[in-house]
């Protein structure tokens, strides 16, 4: 099963290869992960989408735990969770009719566009992973230039927290 | 008081309480070992190779239960003493390893003798370190020592670059008495709720079954399992690692378990309807195949480490705490109740114990004309008085050693049983050796084993720490061999040693006594004239039956109850049957 898990942790070098490396090391996967320090500046946040059993979860989790760089950690799978992803996609816009499909497109799923050319624009999205495929599904292949994404991020309804 | 960066880290040691430190020079560490030099108070053990300095100061942190120290160079020092860092790592050891490395501003550069020490041994220790900042440096090493020593043990990298070291730059030292890491809280209490439920199920059981590791020793809980052991009356087996925290010559003990462990503690885990484990992992040379172990059992698992609860076998009480505080936790219980276990369902337990161990799954030819390797290690026995140090390498003598040696006290028995490191006997032996000058001490080894870390014969002579090397020469790497005899109708590859050394010359060559046994009849002079040789190295060489293997097994993917017996144990087995015995 498909969990998201947060973790705090050190700001230091060399946490983040502890981490990475121990998904590899152990054979774990990792769909996604997300880091930039938080308003601590002695602090990272890091967001790891991952999938496996629940045998394995409770192992990611747990060793994930034992790392001395990680502060707190949280599996929100089981929570009610807010989980958002951000997309820049450069398409092709050659042409008036080209141009307003793109248009019509990106109102459609509420994206911006904040780069245009005569033969490009540059489009930002946000949202669940789902929503981002979609749009990528729905602009014609042909079309796409290149395609960049955060990764997902997680944060909890009401007044849960990951903080220390 | 102003100290530069090597006067702190030697000045740190010191507060530290560290007596011995293990290691070899290099560019990267001068500045150090300039500091080293003058002062007395730490002893420096200059190793032949930094492999020998982890193992030694492995084998001294094992008997003492004192962190090891090791101080090695950059580069090529680091990477030769990953495998003694790999080793404590398995077998939860604490070790403090200090590493040199190049200049800060070097860092990155593919200077020389540079290696990314912390990304190199990031998989295998418990935390490492770079010392980016000579003020921190103080702080980093008392965090390493704290990280080390607490919670389940392992070994700790400090990666210094030169320039931190340097002589001319002097800050403010005081030595750290506390440190906290906010993100490390390794005191964790066993929840009175689950231990309750545990000492519950353990009083309803009618086959119970006590199987401990590792962690009982790292714990220093060997007098509260002793007290928990007796009160119950019940059996105990204890892994390769967890050997002397209970008594190997009391009845109650039935012996080693898992792959090459006694049938009778095997087939109890097969058998058994409530298992407790204390501070053992369900390691795959325990367990067997998972899927058949212990099957009619309710599971009690104790550990410190979190991650190691239901990792391989599903607990159906987790305690997550020490092994001596939820020990002392199950003793007030126990003291308290009134309800008794089911002595008449316990005694027929025993009984079906005892007839297992009327099989004797060890037995093994004793009118061979040839030395049998289990001969030579009961002959150790006697003569040691089951009192010395024993230190092995791996293979058939370690697995020899380990059933035929029964050691009665903890610390007592050293080898590398996770990683299972050929070359770990003699240089642990030395590091045994040095932290108590006045035991005997013996290194159980192999022709193939004692090879890969040999030079160390050169260290004792040096340090004068004389211990006594058991090599059990078969001219086979002899754990491979018995695989190939079993698993590939015994179609030997590379497992013959042809062109050995003369050992008795090598060992004279180094400075010490070399002695060649070749027949039964003079094992026991040869042993008893080693020991008495009280101040000096004796490389016993000692020739054993080459095919000789080592029973029972556990083969891959077997279970418990599917044990691979000997041929002295099958006959045995089938006079006990037919004289009208159950087997």
């Amino acid at each position: 099963m498909r969990h998201i898990v947060s973790l705090l942790v050190e700001n230091e070098a060399g946490a983040l290869s502890r981490i990475s490396g121990l998904f590899s090391a152990r054979g774990y996967n990792i769909e996604s992960l997300t880091v930039a320090t938080t308003e601590d500046p002695t602090l990272s946040r890091m967001t790891i989408i991952t999938n496996g059993s629940e045998r394995i979860i409770e192992q990611i989790t747990k060793q994930l735990h034992k790392l001395i760089d990680v502060v707190k950690l949280q599996d929100m799978t089981e929570g009610n969770v807010i989980e958002r992803e951000m997309m820049f996609v450069k398409v092709k816009a050659n042409g008036e009719s080209q141009r307003a499909e793109v248009h019509r497109l990106s109102d459609i799923f509420r994206a911006r566009i904040i780069d245009v050319t005569d033969t490009t624009f540059c489009i930002e999205l946000t949202g669940s992973g789902g929503k981002l495929d979609a749009y990528i599904n729905a602009m014609h292949e042909n079309n796409i230039v290149e395609v960049v994404r955060s990764g997902s991020m997680g944060i909890l309804r009401g007044e849960k927290a990951l903080t220390l | 008081m102003e100290l530069s960066g090597s006067e702190i880290i030697i000045q740190f040691l010191k507060d530290e309480g560290v007596k011995h430190l293990f290691g070899y020079p290099g560019g990267a560490v001068l500045h150090i070992y300039d500091a080293l030099q003058k002062q007395d108070d730490v002893m420096h053990i200059l190793v032949r190779h930094e492999q020998g300095a982890t193992h030694a100061a492995d084998g001294y942190a094992r008997a003492t239960g004192k962190p090891g120290v090791c101080l090695v160079t950059s580069g090529p020092g680091a990477t030769n003493a990953v495998t003694g860092i790999a080793t404590a790592y398995m077998d939860s050891i604490p070790l403090v390893v200090l590493t040199g490395q190049v200049p800060s501003h070097a860092i990155g550069s593919d200077a020389f003798q540079e290696v990314d020490a912390v990304g190199i041994t990031r998989p295998c220790v418990k935390h490492n370190f770079l010392v980016k900042d000579l003020n921190k440096l103080a702080e980093t090493l008392k965090k390493a020592f704290y990280v080390a020593t607490t919670g389940r043990p392992g070994p700790v990298v400090v990666d210094i670059p030169k320039d931190i070291t340097a002589p001319h730059i002097k800050i403010p030292y005081k030595y750290p008495e506390k440190i906290e890491v906010r993100s490390y809280n390794p005191n964790f209490k066993g929840h009175p709720r689950q231990i309750k439920r545990a000492v519950d199920l353990l009083l309803g059981a009618k086959r119970p079954m006590i199987y401990t590791g590792g962690g009982i020793i790292l714990d220093n809980a060997s007098e509260e399992l002793r007290k928990f052991v007796r009160k119950l009356g019940y059996p105990i087996t204890q892994t390769l690692m967890g050997l002397g925290a209970y008594p190997g010559t009391d009845p109650l003990f039935i012996g080693l378990l898992g792959m090459h462990g006694t049938y009778e503690a095997n087939m109890s885990m097969y058998e058994c309807d409530v298992l407790i484990c204390i501070g053992a992992r369900f390691d795959d040379r325990i367990t067997g195949v998972t899927s058949k172990f212990c099957p009619y059992a309710q599971i009690i698992h104790i550990d410190i480490d979190p991650a190691s609860i239901s990792k391989i076998v599903t607990a159906d009480v987790p305690i997550v705490g020490g092994a001596k505080q939820v020990l002392n936790e199950m003793l007030k219980i126990l003291d308290k109740t009134e309800s008794k276990s089911d002595q008449t369902a316990l005694q027929a337990w025993w009984q079906r114990i005892k007839s297992w161990q009327a099989q004797d799954s060890f037995a093994y030819d004793k009118n061979s004309d040839l030395i049998q390797p289990q001969a030579a290690v009961e002959e150790l026995y006697k003569v040691t008085n089951g009192d010395a140090y024993i230190t092995s390498d791996v293979g058939q003598h370690q697995m020899f050693a380990a059933q035929f040696y029964p050691f009665d006290e903890p610390r007592r028995w050293i080898n590398s049983g996770g990683l299972g490191t050929m070359g770990f006997g003699l240089p642990a032996a030395m590091g045994v050796k040095l932290a108590f000058p006045d035991k005997d001490v013996a290194c159980i080894t192999g022709e193939g084993s004692i090879q890969m870390c040999i030079q160390e014969l050169s260290t004792c002579l040096q340090y004068d720490t004389p211990v006594k090397i058991i090599n059990l020469n078969n001219r086979y790497l002899g754990m491979v061999r018995q695989w190939q005899e079993f698993f590939y109708e015994k179609r030997y590859s590379h497992v013959y040693m042809d062109s050995l050394p003369d050992f008795v010359k090598l060992a004279e060559a180094y400075g010490h006594v070399g002695i060649l046994v070749e027949k039964p009849a003079d094992l026991h002079d040869a042993m008893v004239e080693a020991f008495k040789l009280k101040d000096r190295t004796v490389f016993l060489d000692i020739i054993t039956d080459r095919e000789a293997n080592v029973y029972p097994m556990i083969s891959a993917g077997k279970a418990h109850n599917e044990m691979d017996i000997s041929p002295l144990q099958q006959q045995k087995q089938a006079s006990l049957k037919a004289g009208g015995e159950t087997v």
